[in-house]
Order: C-alpha cells, then structure tokens, then sequence
C-alpha cells in the first residue's frame, strides 16, 4: 500500500503502524540519532494527546521549539499591555494572554484590582467593543503568528475607530527558525513546519530557508497521521543525506498561501528586531504597526509607563526558554507540577493550551500507551 | 491559536459571512479568505477570520477528518471555534460588558 498525504485517513490506527514501521525501518538505515523540531503548539498537542512519540524509535526525538505564540511574547509586552490597564484604557486580548505574567503582574491581575480588561475572540470583537464604547479607548492587546496577525491587519485596513488601538506583539516564525538551526545547544536535523501559519504564508516562503541551511523542512497538518506522515517524509530526505522541502499537508497549504492575507499583513506591519522571551533577540521578527497605521498604534499614542515591582523570584527558575529552544524538557524543570502548574502557572509555556507545558502536564509528554 | 476549524458558509454581507459549525452558526470575516466565497462554500476559520476557501473535492475529507478529531464530543468543536458552551446559535448575541473599574473583577473565565 502506498501512503500519499492526500490519501490518508487520518487516524487509521492500521496506516498509522504501518508508517511507524516504515519509521523504524528508516532510522535504522540512518543509524544515528535523530532530532525534529516542529514549531506549533497544535503538533505538540496532537504528538501529546495521541501519544505518537510512544510510536516512534527511542533515537528519534520530535521536540517542540518556539511554537507558542503566547510563550514568546516577550514580557515587556506584556508590561505594556497592564501598564496601559493600569492607566485606564480598556486592554482586550486573546484569552491564552490573560494568565500569562509579565516582569511582576499579567492582566488578570490588573482585572483583579479593577482595571478593565476583556477576553475576546477574534480581532473584529476588538473593534466592536470600540465601536460600542466610544467614549474608552480600546486596545487590543494583540498576540499571535501570522494567522492571527493578517485578522489583524484586516481590521486596521477596514478604518476602525479612533478609540481602537493596537498593541501589537505578533511574531513571524521563519526568522525564529533560523536562530533556532543556529543555536551552538540546539541539534536539530530538519523541522516539521505548521501547517495553518503556512495556509497564510505558502509553503515556499520555506525554500529560501531549506537552500541556506540545507536541512528538510516538511509542512504538515494536525491529525495523528498528518504528523507521522511528516516524520516519514523528513526522514526519507534524511536518508537521502539531503536538504529539502515538501508540503505534506496539501488540502491546507499551497506554494503561495493565502496572498490576500499576506498582503494585508504586508501592507499594515513592518518587521522589527526583538526579544522572544526566553530564547534570544530575533531579527526581523516582530510584527510592528507601520507609519500609515500610527493612529492606532498604541506604542506611538500613548506614553506607556515603565513597570514597577520585583519579579517573581520563582520566573528566575523557569526554563520556558530552554524548552522553546529544544534543549530542555518539562520534566527538567523543577518547578513543573510543582510550583508551577496550569492553576498558578509560573512561566508562560504553563499558560497557553499550545505551551508545552500546559500540553505535557495534561497529556503527558510520553505517555506509555 | 494555531489551528483552523472548517465551516459551511449560510450567509454573506460584505466582508461578514455567517458560518455552520457544526450545527452552531458564527460570524466570520471573509475579507482575508484570498478567494470569492459564496453560500454553501467551506472555509477554514481562524480565530473568527477565514483563512482559506477549502477547494470543494476537498470538503467531505476534510470535514471527516475534522469529525474524527473531535469524536463524539461536540463540546470541544465548540471550544475550538470559541462558542459559549451552552450555545446552540451565536448570531448577534450582546457584546461582552466592558468592565468598569472596580466591577465584576476576577469573574473572567478564559479557560
């Protein structure tokens, strides 16, 4: 039987061994160890959920890198978004931001003490609470990769509001991609690209990557055989001692992607260096509202405060950063299960349900099925 | 926050379409779907924005791969396009209260 991705049934627990055997029969051939990287907080929690690293051989590792848009979010922006609370704008965000703690308080403390702040679903929520509450100003404290940055970018186009601001904290994967394949600790041989981020990008923004730094890069979806058809793939370019790149997830993602939504985010964001907290100071990474949108760019509009307080002494414990970066799991942090838990999360990756952490503590990384 | 739930779009105004769920109808925007859309077309939400118009041969696999995912627990297919729980229908419902100073502090549930 051959297997094709756009074939598969998807959780076919019989292809699904199949594919595992032709793994095991593929690391053999390979005869070393074996690390992919894939940076989706999706794939971590399908991997977790179905238990596949318990499928695959014990030399082949499948780590979760910087795939956590939330986990990434540096926490000066998450300063910023309280400090603006604090001063009495009204601060609407996705709901995994909520939690997550700045350098002393994350906006569920800043709701606590009264400031206002809203959980919202989707950017044109954002704009309606504008539209609602002229009288406020609005900003939309907003989070995410280029999935959630082209929403955006949509809204701003579509002449929202004068009280509707952005404070934008959205991040461009590839750039990250390349930091990780450089790090001296990080050993990674190929990685499993996400497949939503890329139905915005297309699959060749990739190719200039692969061609660099000659490692295969393969696109892939979310169920159980999506990923395991990714890892066989992967490995086959491995075994052909080769770089290369392959869209295994083809009824989501085209080479181009979506242009209309790349081009919103073109046509509204410019691209800065900046800290991804824990992992290192990325070039070109960061989303940032362009000179036409100044309006309602929050940074340019409002003199935000600096923050005030002492850390929390646990978050000098934390390795998050170590996780994002592959070179460390959850079960090396002593805080996990411990101090730092999805109730009274310590670090980020605790508070985001596509943190690695959060995934691992409620799946297990490996679980013994 | 990565991952898209396919829908069938009911209703189109402008850049607004009404999308089936599964049973629970949304808004979705479709001025970024990179394609026309009408009636009766398939889209992959995110985060109440179409991302992409699922081409048609496309559609019944896709949507059977998204069933299988969620299994027999519709809860979590609500979870995932962001509906209230006990929601059957979500269409123009109020919009959320901004909270005063001083108001319902604490009671936000983003779980």
């Amino acid at each position: 039987m051959t297997t094709d991705a756009g074939d598969l049934k998807f959780r076919d627990p019989e292809t699904a061994q199949e594919i595992a055997a032709d793994i095991e029969a593929q690391m053999e051939r390979i005869g070393e160890s074996i690390e992919i990287m894939h940076v989706c907080g999706s794939h971590e929690q399908v991997i977790a959920k179905f238990g596949l690293r318990s499928m695959l051989p014990d030399d082949l590792s499948v780590t979760m890198g910087p795939g956590c848009p939330v986990c990434v979010t540096n926490m000066p922006e998450v300063d910023e978004a309280v400090a603006l609370a604090e001063a009495g704008k009204t601060v609407v965000t996705y709901g995994d931001m909520f939690k997550v703690p700045g350098s002393a308080r994350s906006l569920a403390d800043a709701k606590a003490d009264g400031a206002s702040v809203e959980v919202i679903y989707s950017a044109s929520e954002a704009v309606e609470l504008a539209e609602d509450n002229p009288e406020e100003d609005v900003v939309f404290f907003a989070t995410g990769f280029e999935t959630t940055a082209a929403p955006t970018a949509a809204v701003l186009q579509a002449d929202p509001p004068e009280n509707f601001y952005v404070l934008s904290a959205h991040k461009y994967v590839p750039p990250a991609m390349e930091v990780v394949a450089e790090m001296p600790d990080t050993d990674v041989d190929a990685f499993l690209a996400a497949g939503h981020a890329a139905t915005i990008t297309g699959y060749g923004l990739f190719e200039d990557f692969v061609e660099e730094y000659d490692l295969p890069v393969v696109v892939g979806g979310f169920e159980p055989l999506d990923v395991l058809y990714g890892v066989r793939r992967i490995l086959a370019f491995i075994e052909a001692g080769e770089g290369g790149l392959d869209n295994a997830y083809p009824r989501c993602v085209s080479r181009e992607g979506n242009t209309a939504a790349m081009g919103a985010i073109e046509d509204v964001f410019t691209r800065t260096s900046g800290e991804w907290r824990g992992i290192a100071d990325i070039p070109d990474a960061n989303f940032e509202l362009n000179e036409t949108y100044a309006d309602h760019s929050a940074r340019k509009q409002f003199d935000i405060e600096g923050v005030e307080g002492d850390a929390d002494p646990l978050t000098e414990e934390c390795i998050c950063g170590d996780i994002m970066a592959g070179t460390a799991s959850p079960e090396g942090c002593a805080l996990f299960g411990e101090e730092c838990t999805p109730q009274n999360p310590v670090g980020a990756c605790m508070v985001s349900d596509e943190g690695t952490c959060k995934i691992w503590h409620e799946y297990g990384g490996k679980p013994d099925l | 926050m990565c991952l898209g739930v396919p829908g069938e779009i009911t209703e189109i105004d402008g850049s607004e379409a009404i999308a089936d769920f599964w049973g629970v109808e949304r808004r979705v925007r479709i001025d970024v779907v990179g394609d026309s859309v009408e009636v009766g077309d398939y889209i992959l939400n995110h985060a109440g924005f179409a991302i992409r118009k699922i081409p048609e041969r496309e559609v019944e696999e896709t949507m059977a791969i998204y069933e299988s995912l969620f299994g027999d627990d519709p809860d979590e297919a609500l979870d995932e396009i962001g509906a209230d729980d006990d929601a059957d229908i979500d269409i123009g419902r109020g919009r959320p209260q901004t909270t005063a100073p001083g108001g319902d502090a604490g009671e936000q549930d983003d779980d």
